[in-house]
Protein backbone atom coordinates (compact mmCIF):
# COMPACT_ATOMS: atom_id res chain seq x y z
CA UNK A 1 0.00 0.00 0.00
CA UNK A 2 1.11 3.49 -1.02
CA UNK A 3 1.14 6.16 1.13
CA UNK A 4 -1.33 9.09 1.12
CA UNK A 5 0.07 11.74 -1.37
CA UNK A 6 0.47 14.44 0.76
CA UNK A 7 1.82 17.88 -1.52
CA UNK A 8 3.67 20.98 0.46
CA UNK A 9 2.08 24.99 -0.85
CA UNK A 10 5.66 25.14 -2.16
CA UNK A 11 4.93 22.45 -4.79
CA UNK A 12 1.75 23.73 -5.48
CA UNK A 13 2.20 27.47 -5.41
CA UNK A 14 2.09 27.78 -9.05
CA UNK A 15 -1.65 26.35 -8.73
CA UNK A 16 -2.48 29.42 -6.20
CA UNK A 17 -2.47 33.21 -5.79
CA UNK A 18 1.35 34.16 -3.76
CA UNK A 19 -1.38 35.14 -1.08
CA UNK A 20 -1.44 31.51 -0.10
CA UNK A 21 1.74 30.68 0.46
CA UNK A 22 1.66 33.76 3.27
CA UNK A 23 -1.13 32.52 4.72
CA UNK A 24 -3.33 35.19 4.10
CA UNK A 25 -5.65 33.01 1.92
CA UNK A 26 -6.21 29.31 3.18
CA UNK A 27 -5.53 26.47 0.98
CA UNK A 28 -8.65 24.10 2.04
CA UNK A 29 -8.85 20.14 0.89
CA UNK A 30 -12.16 18.77 0.02
CA UNK A 31 -12.55 14.90 -0.46
CA UNK A 32 -11.92 12.89 -1.56
CA UNK A 33 -14.70 11.43 0.77
CA UNK A 34 -16.95 13.88 1.39
CA UNK A 35 -21.08 13.45 0.65
CA UNK A 36 -21.26 16.18 -2.16
CA UNK A 37 -18.69 15.04 -4.58
CA UNK A 38 -20.36 12.50 -6.32
CA UNK A 39 -17.85 9.77 -5.47
CA UNK A 40 -14.06 9.88 -5.00
CA UNK A 41 -13.38 13.51 -6.12
CA UNK A 42 -10.97 15.77 -4.52
CA UNK A 43 -11.00 18.94 -4.76
CA UNK A 44 -8.16 21.61 -3.44
CA UNK A 45 -9.57 24.87 -2.79
CA UNK A 46 -7.86 28.43 -2.19
CA UNK A 47 -10.52 30.79 0.20
CA UNK A 48 -10.92 33.99 0.81
CA UNK A 49 -13.17 33.52 4.00
CA UNK A 50 -16.06 32.03 1.78
CA UNK A 51 -15.08 33.31 -1.45
CA UNK A 52 -13.62 30.18 -3.54
CA UNK A 53 -10.65 31.73 -5.49
CA UNK A 54 -9.30 28.78 -6.68
CA UNK A 55 -9.94 25.61 -7.20
CA UNK A 56 -8.01 22.44 -8.24
CA UNK A 57 -9.22 19.01 -8.90
CA UNK A 58 -7.25 16.37 -8.24
CA UNK A 59 -8.60 12.82 -9.82
CA UNK A 60 -7.64 9.68 -9.67
CA UNK A 61 -8.95 7.96 -7.14
CA UNK A 62 -11.25 5.69 -8.90
CA UNK A 63 -8.19 4.77 -11.34
CA UNK A 64 -9.12 1.58 -12.33
CA UNK A 65 -6.68 0.19 -15.46
CA UNK A 66 -9.90 -0.35 -17.64
CA UNK A 67 -8.32 0.88 -20.86
CA UNK A 68 -5.44 -1.39 -20.43
CA UNK A 69 -7.22 -4.36 -18.82
CA UNK A 70 -9.27 -4.74 -22.23
CA UNK A 71 -5.93 -4.95 -24.39
CA UNK A 72 -5.42 -8.20 -22.15
CA UNK A 73 -8.61 -10.05 -23.45
CA UNK A 74 -10.70 -10.90 -26.38
CA UNK A 75 -13.22 -8.83 -28.07
CA UNK A 76 -16.45 -10.13 -26.47
CA UNK A 77 -14.94 -10.66 -22.93
CA UNK A 78 -13.19 -7.11 -22.97
CA UNK A 79 -16.84 -5.60 -23.22
CA UNK A 80 -17.25 -6.84 -19.51
CA UNK A 81 -15.33 -4.39 -18.02
CA UNK A 82 -16.90 -1.13 -20.08
CA UNK A 83 -19.93 -1.18 -18.29
CA UNK A 84 -18.26 -0.82 -15.39
CA UNK A 85 -16.48 3.25 -16.49
CA UNK A 86 -20.00 5.35 -16.87
CA UNK A 87 -22.12 3.31 -14.35
CA UNK A 88 -24.92 5.74 -14.55
CA UNK A 89 -25.08 5.02 -18.83
CA UNK A 90 -23.85 1.39 -18.67
CA UNK A 91 -25.65 0.75 -22.22
CA UNK A 92 -23.74 3.50 -23.94
CA UNK A 93 -20.71 2.68 -22.65
CA UNK A 94 -21.40 -0.86 -24.51
CA UNK A 95 -22.69 0.73 -26.97
CA UNK A 96 -19.67 2.79 -28.03
CA UNK A 97 -17.68 -0.29 -27.68
CA UNK A 98 -20.10 -2.18 -30.26
CA UNK A 99 -19.81 0.46 -33.20
CA UNK A 100 -15.92 0.51 -32.98
CA UNK A 101 -16.00 -3.00 -33.17
CA UNK A 102 -18.56 -3.28 -36.21
CA UNK A 103 -17.08 -0.62 -37.83
CA UNK A 104 -14.08 -2.53 -37.62
CA UNK A 105 -15.02 -5.73 -38.74
CA UNK A 106 -18.27 -4.68 -41.23
CA UNK A 107 -20.78 -6.15 -39.17
CA UNK A 108 -24.27 -4.67 -39.53
CA UNK A 109 -26.87 -4.47 -36.58
CA UNK A 110 -30.34 -5.41 -37.98
CA UNK A 111 -33.20 -3.04 -38.03
CA UNK A 112 -35.12 -4.35 -34.64
CA UNK A 113 -31.80 -4.60 -32.62
CA UNK A 114 -31.16 -0.54 -33.29
CA UNK A 115 -34.98 -0.31 -32.79
CA UNK A 116 -34.33 -1.78 -29.32
CA UNK A 117 -31.34 -0.16 -28.85
CA UNK A 118 -32.74 3.37 -28.95
CA UNK A 119 -35.10 2.43 -26.45
CA UNK A 120 -32.75 0.89 -23.70
CA UNK A 121 -30.01 4.25 -24.62
CA UNK A 122 -32.52 6.55 -24.14
CA UNK A 123 -34.24 4.76 -21.04
CA UNK A 124 -30.30 4.77 -19.35
CA UNK A 125 -30.50 8.25 -20.31
CA UNK A 126 -33.47 8.94 -18.17
CA UNK A 127 -32.23 7.07 -15.28
CA UNK A 128 -29.08 8.65 -15.36
CA UNK A 129 -30.86 12.30 -15.27
CA UNK A 130 -33.40 11.17 -12.31
CA UNK A 131 -29.72 10.18 -10.56
CA UNK A 132 -29.13 13.65 -11.53
CA UNK A 133 -32.16 15.34 -10.34
CA UNK A 134 -31.99 13.46 -7.21
CA UNK A 135 -28.45 13.75 -6.18
CA UNK A 136 -28.25 18.02 -7.06
CA UNK A 137 -31.42 18.65 -5.70
CA UNK A 138 -30.22 16.96 -2.45
CA UNK A 139 -26.98 18.66 -2.52
CA UNK A 140 -28.94 21.78 -2.38
CA UNK A 141 -30.85 20.74 0.19
CA UNK A 142 -34.32 19.45 -1.73
CA UNK A 143 -34.71 15.67 -0.07
CA UNK A 144 -38.03 14.86 -1.28
CA UNK A 145 -36.99 14.57 -5.26
CA UNK A 146 -34.27 11.85 -4.55
CA UNK A 147 -37.29 9.75 -3.27
CA UNK A 148 -39.26 10.33 -6.05
CA UNK A 149 -37.09 9.75 -8.45
CA UNK A 150 -35.06 6.69 -7.35
CA UNK A 151 -38.89 5.42 -7.08
CA UNK A 152 -39.16 6.10 -11.38
CA UNK A 153 -35.59 4.94 -11.71
CA UNK A 154 -36.71 1.78 -10.03
CA UNK A 155 -38.87 1.11 -13.18
CA UNK A 156 -36.42 1.57 -15.67
CA UNK A 157 -33.66 -0.77 -14.13
CA UNK A 158 -37.12 -3.35 -13.84
CA UNK A 159 -36.96 -3.31 -17.78
CA UNK A 160 -33.33 -3.62 -17.41
CA UNK A 161 -33.20 -6.50 -15.87
CA UNK A 162 -36.12 -8.13 -17.84
CA UNK A 163 -33.91 -8.04 -21.07
CA UNK A 164 -30.76 -8.66 -19.36
CA UNK A 165 -31.04 -10.07 -16.01
CA UNK A 166 -28.89 -7.88 -14.39
CA UNK A 167 -30.02 -4.46 -12.99
CA UNK A 168 -26.84 -2.38 -14.15
CA UNK A 169 -24.21 -3.86 -15.43
CA UNK A 170 -25.79 -5.55 -18.64
CA UNK A 171 -23.64 -5.96 -21.57
CA UNK A 172 -26.82 -6.41 -23.19
CA UNK A 173 -25.87 -4.76 -26.54
CA UNK A 174 -22.94 -7.02 -28.21
CA UNK A 175 -21.10 -6.23 -31.56
CA UNK A 176 -22.97 -6.91 -34.57
CA UNK A 177 -26.57 -6.50 -32.60
CA UNK A 178 -28.06 -7.72 -29.42
CA UNK A 179 -27.43 -10.52 -26.65
CA UNK A 180 -30.93 -12.01 -27.39
CA UNK A 181 -33.90 -11.11 -28.48
CA UNK A 182 -36.39 -8.89 -25.76
CA UNK A 183 -39.08 -10.86 -23.88
CA UNK A 184 -42.78 -10.74 -24.57
CA UNK A 185 -43.09 -8.51 -21.60
CA UNK A 186 -40.76 -6.08 -22.47
CA UNK A 187 -43.33 -3.85 -25.09
CA UNK A 188 -46.16 -3.38 -22.12
CA UNK A 189 -43.36 -2.68 -19.45
CA UNK A 190 -41.99 0.48 -21.99
CA UNK A 191 -45.32 1.83 -22.76
CA UNK A 192 -46.11 2.03 -19.14
CA UNK A 193 -43.28 4.16 -18.81
CA UNK A 194 -43.98 6.60 -21.41
CA UNK A 195 -47.63 6.49 -20.22
CA UNK A 196 -46.04 7.65 -16.71
CA UNK A 197 -43.28 9.68 -17.30
CA UNK A 198 -44.22 12.97 -18.82
CA UNK A 199 -46.66 13.17 -15.26
CA UNK A 200 -43.85 12.83 -13.12
CA UNK A 201 -41.19 14.95 -14.68
CA UNK A 202 -43.74 17.43 -14.01
CA UNK A 203 -44.20 16.31 -10.74
CA UNK A 204 -40.01 16.96 -10.63
CA UNK A 205 -40.56 20.71 -12.21
CA UNK A 206 -43.53 21.46 -9.42
CA UNK A 207 -41.06 20.81 -7.06
CA UNK A 208 -38.19 22.94 -8.29
CA UNK A 209 -38.47 24.91 -11.42
CA UNK A 210 -40.33 27.92 -9.33
CA UNK A 211 -38.85 26.66 -6.29
CA UNK A 212 -37.37 30.54 -4.83
CA UNK A 213 -34.71 28.53 -2.86
CA UNK A 214 -33.90 26.60 -5.53
CA UNK A 215 -34.03 29.65 -7.88
CA UNK A 216 -31.75 31.52 -5.75
CA UNK A 217 -28.86 28.86 -4.95
CA UNK A 218 -28.79 28.05 -8.77
CA UNK A 219 -29.56 31.28 -10.98
CA UNK A 220 -27.03 33.03 -12.14
CA UNK A 221 -23.76 30.32 -10.48
CA UNK A 222 -21.35 28.64 -11.98
CA UNK A 223 -21.49 30.65 -15.37
CA UNK A 224 -19.70 29.47 -18.25
CA UNK A 225 -19.93 30.96 -22.45
CA UNK A 226 -20.25 29.15 -25.52
CA UNK A 227 -16.52 29.73 -26.88
CA UNK A 228 -15.30 29.05 -23.23
CA UNK A 229 -17.11 25.74 -23.26
CA UNK A 230 -15.83 25.02 -26.94
CA UNK A 231 -12.01 25.84 -25.81
CA UNK A 232 -12.49 23.60 -22.99
CA UNK A 233 -13.69 20.57 -25.00
CA UNK A 234 -16.79 20.98 -22.78
CA UNK A 235 -19.90 19.19 -24.24
CA UNK A 236 -23.30 17.27 -23.56
CA UNK A 237 -25.88 19.42 -21.74
CA UNK A 238 -23.13 21.86 -20.10
CA UNK A 239 -22.48 22.96 -23.89
CA UNK A 240 -25.90 23.30 -24.72
CA UNK A 241 -26.95 25.35 -21.50
CA UNK A 242 -24.81 27.83 -23.31
CA UNK A 243 -26.87 28.01 -26.57
CA UNK A 244 -25.26 25.70 -28.78
CA UNK A 245 -27.15 23.18 -30.06
CA UNK A 246 -24.92 20.19 -30.76
CA UNK A 247 -25.83 16.88 -29.79
CA UNK A 248 -24.30 13.90 -31.58
CA UNK A 249 -27.15 12.16 -32.17
CA UNK A 250 -28.39 15.04 -34.70
CA UNK A 251 -24.98 15.94 -35.68
CA UNK A 252 -23.83 12.50 -36.32
CA UNK A 253 -26.87 9.74 -36.24
CA UNK A 254 -25.99 6.65 -35.25
CA UNK A 255 -28.63 3.34 -34.30
CA UNK A 256 -30.96 5.16 -36.54
CA UNK A 257 -31.41 8.48 -34.39
CA UNK A 258 -32.35 10.32 -38.14
CA UNK A 259 -35.43 8.26 -38.15
CA UNK A 260 -37.18 9.60 -34.79
CA UNK A 261 -38.54 13.49 -34.20
CA UNK A 262 -37.12 15.17 -31.80
CA UNK A 263 -35.36 18.43 -30.28
CA UNK A 264 -32.61 19.38 -28.85
CA UNK A 265 -33.13 21.46 -25.98
CA UNK A 266 -31.13 24.53 -25.20
CA UNK A 267 -30.91 27.49 -23.15
CA UNK A 268 -28.58 30.52 -23.20
CA UNK A 269 -28.36 31.10 -19.34
CA UNK A 270 -24.99 28.87 -19.27
CA UNK A 271 -25.58 28.81 -15.36
CA UNK A 272 -26.54 25.85 -12.83
CA UNK A 273 -30.58 27.09 -13.40
CA UNK A 274 -29.96 26.74 -17.77
CA UNK A 275 -28.17 23.29 -16.93
CA UNK A 276 -30.60 22.14 -14.54
CA UNK A 277 -33.81 23.18 -17.56
CA UNK A 278 -31.80 21.18 -20.58
CA UNK A 279 -31.74 17.70 -18.83
CA UNK A 280 -35.55 18.06 -17.53
CA UNK A 281 -36.89 19.04 -21.43
CA UNK A 282 -33.92 16.05 -22.25
CA UNK A 283 -36.26 13.65 -20.20
CA UNK A 284 -38.73 14.90 -22.13
CA UNK A 285 -37.05 14.55 -25.53
CA UNK A 286 -36.31 10.95 -24.45
CA UNK A 287 -39.50 9.80 -23.75
CA UNK A 288 -40.59 10.98 -27.36
CA UNK A 289 -37.88 9.04 -28.68
CA UNK A 290 -39.21 5.45 -26.77
CA UNK A 291 -42.50 6.66 -28.04
CA UNK A 292 -41.65 7.07 -31.44
CA UNK A 293 -39.20 3.49 -31.22
CA UNK A 294 -41.44 1.49 -29.48
CA UNK A 295 -44.73 2.46 -31.92
CA UNK A 296 -42.39 1.22 -35.08
CA UNK A 297 -40.13 -1.46 -33.48
CA UNK A 298 -39.51 -3.67 -36.51
CA UNK A 299 -39.92 -7.56 -36.62
CA UNK A 300 -36.41 -9.70 -37.71
CA UNK A 301 -33.48 -10.79 -36.24
CA UNK A 302 -31.66 -8.73 -33.63
CA UNK A 303 -27.88 -10.44 -34.30
CA UNK A 304 -25.58 -10.12 -37.64
CA UNK A 305 -25.67 -13.65 -39.07
CA UNK A 306 -21.84 -13.42 -40.13
CA UNK A 307 -20.36 -16.73 -37.86
CA UNK A 308 -17.02 -15.57 -38.13
CA UNK A 309 -18.06 -12.61 -35.39
CA UNK A 310 -21.29 -13.66 -34.25
CA UNK A 311 -21.87 -16.90 -32.10
CA UNK A 312 -24.67 -19.02 -33.32
CA UNK A 313 -27.93 -19.51 -31.59
CA UNK A 314 -27.92 -22.30 -28.53
CA UNK A 315 -30.32 -24.39 -30.77
CA UNK A 316 -28.27 -24.56 -33.86
CA UNK A 317 -25.01 -25.91 -31.63
CA UNK A 318 -27.23 -29.21 -31.38
CA UNK A 319 -28.36 -29.67 -34.86
CA UNK A 320 -25.18 -27.79 -37.04
CA UNK A 321 -21.29 -29.37 -36.90
CA UNK A 322 -20.30 -25.40 -38.37
CA UNK A 323 -22.32 -23.77 -35.47
CA UNK A 324 -20.29 -26.19 -33.02
CA UNK A 325 -17.39 -25.30 -34.53
CA UNK A 326 -17.91 -21.42 -34.82
CA UNK A 327 -19.08 -21.89 -31.40
CA UNK A 328 -15.87 -23.42 -30.27
CA UNK A 329 -13.94 -21.26 -31.90
CA UNK A 330 -15.16 -17.73 -30.64
CA UNK A 331 -15.42 -18.43 -27.17
CA UNK A 332 -12.08 -20.39 -27.21
CA UNK A 333 -9.30 -17.95 -29.43
CA UNK A 334 -12.21 -14.73 -29.93
CA UNK A 335 -12.52 -13.02 -33.44
CA UNK A 336 -9.82 -11.43 -35.67
CA UNK A 337 -10.49 -8.27 -36.58
CA UNK A 338 -8.52 -6.83 -39.85
CA UNK A 339 -5.80 -4.31 -39.00
CA UNK A 340 -7.02 -0.67 -38.63
CA UNK A 341 -8.03 2.00 -36.24
CA UNK A 342 -11.37 3.37 -35.83
CA UNK A 343 -13.14 6.08 -33.47
CA UNK A 344 -16.46 5.92 -32.66
CA UNK A 345 -18.74 8.31 -30.86
CA UNK A 346 -22.20 8.68 -29.11
CA UNK A 347 -23.76 10.77 -27.23
CA UNK A 348 -23.88 9.97 -23.33
CA UNK A 349 -25.77 12.07 -20.75
CA UNK A 350 -22.89 13.96 -19.56
CA UNK A 351 -21.60 14.42 -23.41
CA UNK A 352 -19.66 13.35 -26.13
CA UNK A 353 -18.24 9.96 -25.58
CA UNK A 354 -15.73 8.40 -28.19
CA UNK A 355 -13.62 5.25 -28.17
CA UNK A 356 -11.05 5.28 -30.23
CA UNK A 357 -10.02 1.10 -31.15
CA UNK A 358 -6.83 -0.20 -32.79
CA UNK A 359 -6.55 -3.97 -34.03
CA UNK A 360 -3.30 -5.47 -35.12
CA UNK A 361 -5.23 -8.82 -36.41
CA UNK A 362 -4.90 -10.37 -33.11
CA UNK A 363 -8.03 -11.24 -30.99
CA UNK A 364 -7.48 -8.57 -28.40
CA UNK A 365 -7.45 -4.57 -29.21
CA UNK A 366 -3.96 -3.69 -29.60
CA UNK A 367 -4.82 -0.31 -27.88
CA UNK A 368 -8.16 1.15 -26.12
CA UNK A 369 -8.95 4.74 -25.39
CA UNK A 370 -12.22 6.21 -24.46
CA UNK A 371 -13.01 10.00 -24.97
CA UNK A 372 -14.74 10.35 -21.50
CA UNK A 373 -16.96 13.50 -21.15
CA UNK A 374 -16.27 13.98 -17.56
CA UNK A 375 -12.86 15.52 -18.31
CA UNK A 376 -13.66 18.51 -19.44
CA UNK A 377 -16.06 18.79 -17.72
CA UNK A 378 -13.89 18.91 -14.31
CA UNK A 379 -11.31 20.85 -16.24
CA UNK A 380 -14.05 23.90 -16.61
CA UNK A 381 -14.37 23.78 -12.46
CA UNK A 382 -11.78 26.31 -11.84
CA UNK A 383 -13.63 28.57 -14.27
CA UNK A 384 -16.84 27.99 -13.30
CA UNK A 385 -16.22 28.10 -9.40
CA UNK A 386 -13.71 31.01 -9.52
CA UNK A 387 -15.79 34.13 -6.75
CA UNK A 388 -18.66 31.71 -6.26
CA UNK A 389 -19.23 30.77 -2.14
CA UNK A 390 -18.42 27.15 -1.09
CA UNK A 391 -22.15 26.26 -0.45
CA UNK A 392 -22.25 27.43 -4.13
CA UNK A 393 -19.51 25.01 -5.16
CA UNK A 394 -21.46 22.09 -4.40
CA UNK A 395 -24.37 23.15 -6.21
CA UNK A 396 -21.91 23.36 -9.24
CA UNK A 397 -19.97 20.08 -8.82
CA UNK A 398 -23.71 18.48 -8.85
CA UNK A 399 -25.00 20.59 -11.98
CA UNK A 400 -22.35 19.55 -14.32
CA UNK A 401 -23.19 16.04 -13.41
CA UNK A 402 -19.39 13.74 -13.11
CA UNK A 403 -19.15 10.38 -13.06
CA UNK A 404 -15.86 9.79 -11.26
CA UNK A 405 -16.05 6.15 -13.13
CA UNK A 406 -15.72 7.88 -16.65
CA UNK A 407 -12.92 10.50 -15.47
CA UNK A 408 -10.11 8.03 -13.74
CA UNK A 409 -11.71 5.01 -16.03
CA UNK B 1 -40.53 -18.52 34.11
CA UNK B 2 -38.17 -16.43 36.46
CA UNK B 3 -37.24 -13.26 38.38
CA UNK B 4 -40.28 -11.74 35.54
CA UNK B 5 -42.84 -13.37 37.34
CA UNK B 6 -41.68 -12.66 40.71
CA UNK B 7 -41.20 -9.23 40.09
CA UNK B 8 -45.01 -9.38 39.10
CA UNK B 9 -46.32 -5.94 37.04
CA UNK B 10 -43.45 -3.32 38.08
CA UNK B 11 -42.18 -2.75 34.22
CA UNK B 12 -38.38 -4.56 34.57
CA UNK B 13 -37.21 -6.61 32.15
CA UNK B 14 -34.35 -8.65 33.48
CA UNK B 15 -31.65 -9.67 30.49
CA UNK B 16 -27.93 -9.86 30.15
CA UNK B 17 -25.98 -6.95 30.20
CA UNK B 18 -24.14 -8.11 26.95
CA UNK B 19 -27.81 -8.72 25.10
CA UNK B 20 -28.66 -4.90 25.93
CA UNK B 21 -25.58 -3.72 24.63
CA UNK B 22 -25.45 -5.71 21.34
CA UNK B 23 -29.15 -5.34 20.55
CA UNK B 24 -28.78 -1.00 20.92
CA UNK B 25 -25.52 -1.45 18.62
CA UNK B 26 -27.80 -3.46 15.92
CA UNK B 27 -30.61 -0.67 16.37
CA UNK B 28 -28.67 2.60 16.12
CA UNK B 29 -25.80 1.68 13.52
CA UNK B 30 -24.73 4.81 11.77
CA UNK B 31 -23.32 3.89 8.62
CA UNK B 32 -20.43 5.81 6.85
CA UNK B 33 -21.57 8.12 3.53
CA UNK B 34 -18.89 6.77 1.31
CA UNK B 35 -19.71 6.08 -1.93
CA UNK B 36 -16.68 4.52 -4.67
CA UNK B 37 -18.02 3.54 -8.01
CA UNK B 38 -21.08 1.27 -8.69
CA UNK B 39 -22.09 -0.17 -6.11
CA UNK B 40 -22.55 3.27 -4.43
CA UNK B 41 -25.14 3.46 -6.52
CA UNK B 42 -27.30 0.65 -5.47
CA UNK B 43 -26.67 1.68 -1.89
CA UNK B 44 -28.47 4.68 -2.64
CA UNK B 45 -31.17 2.89 -4.12
CA UNK B 46 -30.93 1.08 -0.70
CA UNK B 47 -31.71 3.78 1.00
CA UNK B 48 -34.33 4.74 -1.17
CA UNK B 49 -37.86 4.39 -0.89
CA UNK B 50 -38.32 1.28 -3.05
CA UNK B 51 -36.02 -0.53 -0.50
CA UNK B 52 -35.69 1.38 2.40
CA UNK B 53 -33.30 0.38 4.87
CA UNK B 54 -34.51 2.09 7.71
CA UNK B 55 -36.66 -0.63 8.27
CA UNK B 56 -33.68 -1.89 9.77
CA UNK B 57 -32.51 1.43 11.29
CA UNK B 58 -30.15 2.14 9.38
CA UNK B 59 -31.31 5.30 7.26
CA UNK B 60 -29.29 8.17 9.27
CA UNK B 61 -25.84 8.13 6.82
CA UNK B 62 -22.96 10.25 8.40
CA UNK B 63 -20.48 12.10 6.15
CA UNK B 64 -18.29 11.90 9.11
CA UNK B 65 -16.05 9.27 9.96
CA UNK B 66 -15.79 10.38 13.60
CA UNK B 67 -19.85 9.79 13.94
CA UNK B 68 -20.24 6.37 12.25
CA UNK B 69 -19.56 2.98 13.50
CA UNK B 70 -20.21 1.05 9.95
CA UNK B 71 -18.24 1.36 7.10
CA UNK B 72 -19.60 0.47 3.98
CA UNK B 73 -16.99 -0.60 1.31
CA UNK B 74 -18.85 -0.08 -1.96
CA UNK B 75 -17.25 -0.32 -4.88
CA UNK B 76 -13.59 -1.01 -6.21
CA UNK B 77 -10.63 0.47 -4.18
CA UNK B 78 -7.77 1.58 -6.72
CA UNK B 79 -4.13 1.71 -5.20
CA UNK B 80 -4.23 5.86 -4.59
CA UNK B 81 -7.54 5.45 -2.44
CA UNK B 82 -6.22 2.76 0.00
CA UNK B 83 -4.34 4.96 2.08
CA UNK B 84 -7.66 7.16 2.16
CA UNK B 85 -9.68 4.10 2.82
CA UNK B 86 -7.51 2.83 6.04
CA UNK B 87 -6.69 6.76 7.50
CA UNK B 88 -10.78 6.86 7.33
CA UNK B 89 -11.15 3.04 9.19
CA UNK B 90 -8.43 4.41 11.76
CA UNK B 91 -11.06 7.31 12.95
CA UNK B 92 -13.79 5.48 13.33
CA UNK B 93 -14.40 5.13 16.73
CA UNK B 94 -14.55 1.61 18.56
CA UNK B 95 -16.84 -0.63 17.86
CA UNK B 96 -16.34 -0.20 14.53
CA UNK B 97 -17.46 -2.84 11.60
CA UNK B 98 -16.72 -2.89 8.06
CA UNK B 99 -19.06 -4.49 4.84
CA UNK B 100 -17.15 -5.18 1.83
CA UNK B 101 -19.98 -4.58 -0.82
CA UNK B 102 -19.77 -6.31 -4.25
CA UNK B 103 -17.55 -8.36 -5.80
CA UNK B 104 -14.37 -5.30 -5.84
CA UNK B 105 -14.44 -4.89 -2.22
CA UNK B 106 -14.31 -8.54 -1.87
CA UNK B 107 -11.79 -9.70 -4.07
CA UNK B 108 -10.58 -7.09 -6.68
CA UNK B 109 -13.62 -8.52 -8.81
CA UNK B 110 -13.01 -8.33 -12.93
CA UNK B 111 -10.11 -6.16 -12.31
CA UNK B 112 -6.86 -8.12 -11.56
CA UNK B 113 -4.76 -5.23 -12.51
CA UNK B 114 -2.08 -3.08 -11.37
CA UNK B 115 -4.58 -0.14 -10.33
CA UNK B 116 -6.72 -2.09 -7.77
CA UNK B 117 -6.53 -3.16 -4.53
CA UNK B 118 -7.40 -7.26 -4.70
CA UNK B 119 -9.64 -7.27 -1.83
CA UNK B 120 -10.28 -4.56 0.84
CA UNK B 121 -9.57 -7.01 3.58
CA UNK B 122 -5.71 -6.28 2.49
CA UNK B 123 -5.95 -3.03 4.81
CA UNK B 124 -9.11 -3.06 6.83
CA UNK B 125 -10.70 -5.98 8.60
CA UNK B 126 -14.00 -6.90 6.96
CA UNK B 127 -16.70 -8.41 8.75
CA UNK B 128 -19.25 -9.44 6.17
CA UNK B 129 -18.91 -9.88 2.14
CA UNK B 130 -21.43 -9.14 -0.23
CA UNK B 131 -21.23 -11.31 -3.40
CA UNK B 132 -22.89 -9.23 -6.76
CA UNK B 133 -21.09 -6.96 -9.38
CA UNK B 134 -22.97 -4.73 -8.15
CA UNK B 135 -25.01 -6.54 -5.55
CA UNK B 136 -28.89 -5.89 -5.51
CA UNK B 137 -30.27 -3.56 -2.85
CA UNK B 138 -32.09 -6.75 -1.12
CA UNK B 139 -27.99 -8.18 -1.17
CA UNK B 140 -27.00 -5.55 0.95
CA UNK B 141 -29.59 -5.75 3.24
CA UNK B 142 -29.19 -9.11 3.63
CA UNK B 143 -25.33 -8.26 4.11
CA UNK B 144 -26.95 -5.91 7.05
CA UNK B 145 -28.91 -8.30 8.66
CA UNK B 146 -26.04 -10.83 8.93
CA UNK B 147 -24.08 -7.88 10.53
CA UNK B 148 -26.93 -7.34 12.88
CA UNK B 149 -26.52 -11.29 13.65
CA UNK B 150 -22.96 -11.29 14.02
CA UNK B 151 -23.32 -8.10 16.50
CA UNK B 152 -25.91 -9.88 18.63
CA UNK B 153 -23.74 -12.83 19.09
CA UNK B 154 -20.95 -10.95 19.99
CA UNK B 155 -19.19 -11.35 23.78
CA UNK B 156 -17.39 -8.89 25.65
CA UNK B 157 -14.96 -11.22 27.30
CA UNK B 158 -14.22 -14.80 27.20
CA UNK B 159 -15.60 -16.29 30.50
CA UNK B 160 -13.46 -19.25 31.77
Amino acid sequence: MREIQEFTLDELKHLFTPQAITGETMVLNMGPQHPSTHGVLRLILELDGEIVLNCVPDIGYLHTGIEKNMEAKTYQKAEVLTDRMDYMYTMGNNLVYCLAVEKLTELKSPARADAIRVILLELSRLQSHLLWIGTSALDLGAMSVFLYAMREREMILDIFELVSGQRMMTTYIRPGGLWRDVPAEFNDAVKQIVDIFPKRIDTYEALLTKNPLFMDRTKGIGKIDTKTALAWDVTGPTLRATGMAHDIRKANPYCGYEQYDFEIPTQTTGDIYGRYKVRVEEMRQSVRIVEQALNKLPFGPVRDNNPKFVPPPRSEIGVSMEALIHHFKLWTEGFTPPVGSVYSTIESPRGEMGLFLESDGSPKPYRVHYRTPSVPLLQIMPILSKGCFVADLIGIIGSIDIVLGDTDR
Amino acid sequence: MGLEQKLGNTGVVTTTLENAVNWSRTNSMWPMLFGLACCAIEMMAAQAANYDMSRFGMELMRASPRQSDLMIVAGRVSQKMAPVLRNLYDQMPDPKWVIAMGDCAACGGVYNNYAVLQGVDEIVPVDIYVAGCPPRPEGLINGVVALHNKIKSERFAKWK
